[in-house]
């Protein structure tokens, strides 16, 4: 009786609330690209389009490794540090050739993850305070590394991963993007790992109540997140053509939380959304070409995307009420 | 704290009691003080290692120099206590003093009024959804750091105007002394001062403690627990403006650059001096020392000179990080 009625009588707010929360992204994309047919001369174009996931594989990449994080319930603010760290090193390195100058750059940005897993895994700081000390102290690092100075880079294969397309049709760092996209599913949806991450982010207590090794999990996650945000370091890198330690992944994680938001993974924890973090960062993407190509000030289209992240919070937010 | 009677209930844990007792002292102590402590120690290695540091004009220079992050810090000291973080301080920070250079155009009520008006708005639109929406601090004013430079940038053509101080009371304000102090630093010490008192002797002051200590608690006790959590923001966001604004005073126009990282200068600076991020233990006494202390770290690098400023970024990362384990370590040994 009681599964029935329950079932019937699901107000239709909720239910609305419920569907929002589960396709509102896909939903905003589609409605933004609709916007786009009607109001915007040139945006259905393949050019236009290879532009934009061009653009995009930097935050999505961050915001794979975020996504994971957030899931047992963490954050990581450090990410625009360790882009910063793996530019500073990759022109360190490119004298002995793209994949050692590569493999490098991945280690030294993923130490920086180390150091943030051990302090939240082990010692038990909380993440966001832990991750700011290195968001602060890593881009330092990548700056005294980089001697404060931009470097150019020239290797073919770093420039190639920036700028060439396999076959002339579907780019390198965007192919990138797709295999990690994939490999990162993977792993959340049918590893032991994956399954024991949204566990720990669920109740963490519970989890280490049932024997989970809660404390290697923890320090794995950063260190994951940190080799991913290497990652777009690296082909942020061979985008400019430039190891840019001072500016490069500035403000990045504030992007990264918001794509994982919006893709309808909660801060508190307990899921995680990959499929939804993608569609978020395709979202932001979206939203911020539209901005630029009607010409809207950047002042506003701040403004603008501030209202996105608090609208897709709230809108999250009322999942755990409803549940 | 000092006399403990041992319980019945208590008995097993009054045996370690005395060598217990000690060390949870030691504890208290450090966390209380440490910030204190390591300050002194810093300013006697620097005296010792630069003839320049002790210098009126070095010191006047550091408490100048530390009078706008401290008020920042103070308002972001109320905020932690909840519990909560701001991370839209620097933004305010900007916009305080854009708004304050456009405002001293018509005096020096206008230098300071526009710029807390702002301030209030701005902390009772992020207050109000953590408050009342229950919404993530973190994220609300995450949001808020975003659209309030937004809002900067929209009021200075995109960051191309600076508007300049005309009004001569505000650059008094800004730029004058009595007795060799900054009348900035005279605003700040104000501020903390009654800022203590608030925070000890104030319903609303006990009421921030206890939310933060536990909200739920809080709440069956019957603390108007959204009304403090406002409250707490709205002054952060007016602390924030004010200090921007001054800040505008003092270099005679209003940046719309400038701020961007402060936050995290001052979160550092409220953690540093003992206040538990998780809320509910802390003080604006430690918030000051913390200020301090990354003010003098900062004059030291640059009295090396050959040293650069992410040298300091280094440093004040590495310091916090330090910190923050020491403080996570003694506080689950003073759990057991």
């Amino acid at each position: 009786m009681t599964q029935g009625t329950v079932t019937i009588a699901l107000p239709r707010r909720a239910a609305m609330l419920s569907v929002l929360q589960r396709y509102g992204v896909y939903l905003a994309i589609l409605l933004i690209l609709l916007f786009n047919l009607v109001a915007t001369p040139h945006f259905f174009e393949l050019d236009n389009f290879r532009t934009q996931f061009v653009q995009v594989v930097p935050v999505l990449i961050v915001a794979l490794g975020m996504a994971l994080v957030i899931g047992t319930e963490g954050i990581d603010l450090s990410v625009g540090g360790v882009m910063a760290m793996s530019a500073a090193v990759v022109p360190l390195y490119i004298g002995y050739g793209f994949l050692p100058a590569v493999l490098v750059a991945v280690v030294a940005g993923t130490l920086i993850g180390v150091v943030n897993g051990a302090m939240v895994a082990f010692i038990g700081v909380q993440p966001i305070v832990a991750t700011l000390s290195l968001m602060v102290a890593g881009r330092g690092l990548a700056l005294l590394i980089a001697n404060e100075q931009l470097v150019s880079v020239t290797d073919p294969g770093i420039l190639a991963l920036g700028r060439d397309s396999l076959v002339g049709a579907v780019p390198y760092s965007v192919i990138v993007a797709i295999v990690l996209v994939l490999v990162i599913a993977l792993v959340v949806n049918r590893t032991t790992f994956g399954k024991q991450l949204v566990a720990i982010g669920g109740n963490r207590r519970a989890a280490a109540l049932s024997g989970l090794p809660v404390k290697r999990i923890l320090l794995l996650v950063y260190i994951l997140c940190a080799a991913l945000a290497s990652i777009a370091g690296i082909i942020g890198t061979a985008r400019l053509g430039a190891s840019v330690p001072s500016t490069l992944g500035n403000l990045i994680e504030l992007a990264a939380i918001t794509a994982v938001v919006v893709g309808g993974t909660p801060l508190t924890g307990g899921q995680v959304k990959i499929a939804g973090t993608v569609a978020g960062a395709l979202l932001l993407q979206f939203i911020s070409a539209t901005l630029i190509k009607h010409n809207v000030p950047d002042a506003y289209s701040q403004i603008f995307q501030a209202a996105i992240i608090l609208i897709a919070v709230y809108i999250q937010r009322g999942r755990a009420v409803t549940r | 704290m000092t006399a403990i009677e041992p319980s019945a209930s208590q008995s097993s844990e009054s045996l370690a009691s005395d060598a217990q007792l000690a060390r949870e002292r030691v504890v208290s102590v450090v966390q209380s003080y440490g910030a204190a402590i390591v300050l002194a120690l810093l300013v006697v290695i620097a005296s010792i290692s630069f003839p320049t540091f002790l210098t009126p004009n070095n010191l006047t220079n550091i408490a100048t120099q530390s009078s706008f992050p401290l008020i920042v810090a103070i308002g972001m000291t109320f905020v932690i206590l909840t519990g909560g973080i701001d991370l839209s301080v620097g933004s305010v920070f900007a916009l305080g003093g854009v708004l304050g250079a456009m405002g001293s155009q018509s005096g020096v009520g206008g230098t300071f009024l526009l710029p807390i008006v702002a301030g209030v708005v701005i902390g009772a639109i992020q207050g109000g959804l953590v408050a009342y929406a229950g919404m993530a601090p973190f994220i609300v004013t995450l949001a808020g750091l975003l659209a309030v430079r937004g809002l900067v940038l929209a009021v200075t053509n995109a960051g191309s105007n600076t508007p300049l101080i005309t009004d001569p009371v505000t650059s008094v304000i800004g730029q004058g002394k009595v007795l060799g102090v900054s009348y900035t630093v005279l605003i700040a010490l104000v501020l903390l001062a009654a800022g203590v008192v608030l925070l000890a002797r104030s319903r609303g002051g006990q009421s921030i403690l206890a939310i933060g200590g536990s909200e739920s608690a809080a709440t069956l006790m019957g603390l108007p627990v959204a009304r403090v959590k406002f409250v707490v923001y709205v002054v952060s966001g007016v602390c924030a403006a004010l200090a921007g604004s001054l800040n505008a005073a003092y270099s005679s126009s209003g940046v719309p650059t400038v701020g961007v990282g402060l936050e995290l200068s001052a979160i550092s600076a409220v953690v540093i001096g003992g206040t538990l991020l998780s809320g509910g233990k802390g003080s604006l006494i430690g918030t000051l020392a913390g200020v301090l202390l990354l003010a003098v770290i900062q004059n030291m690098i640059n009295q090396v000179g050959s040293l650069t400023s992410s040298v300091q970024a280094v440093v004040s990362g590495g310091f916090l990080a330090v910190v923050v384990i020491i403080q996570t370590v003694l506080a689950r040994s003073q759990r057991l």
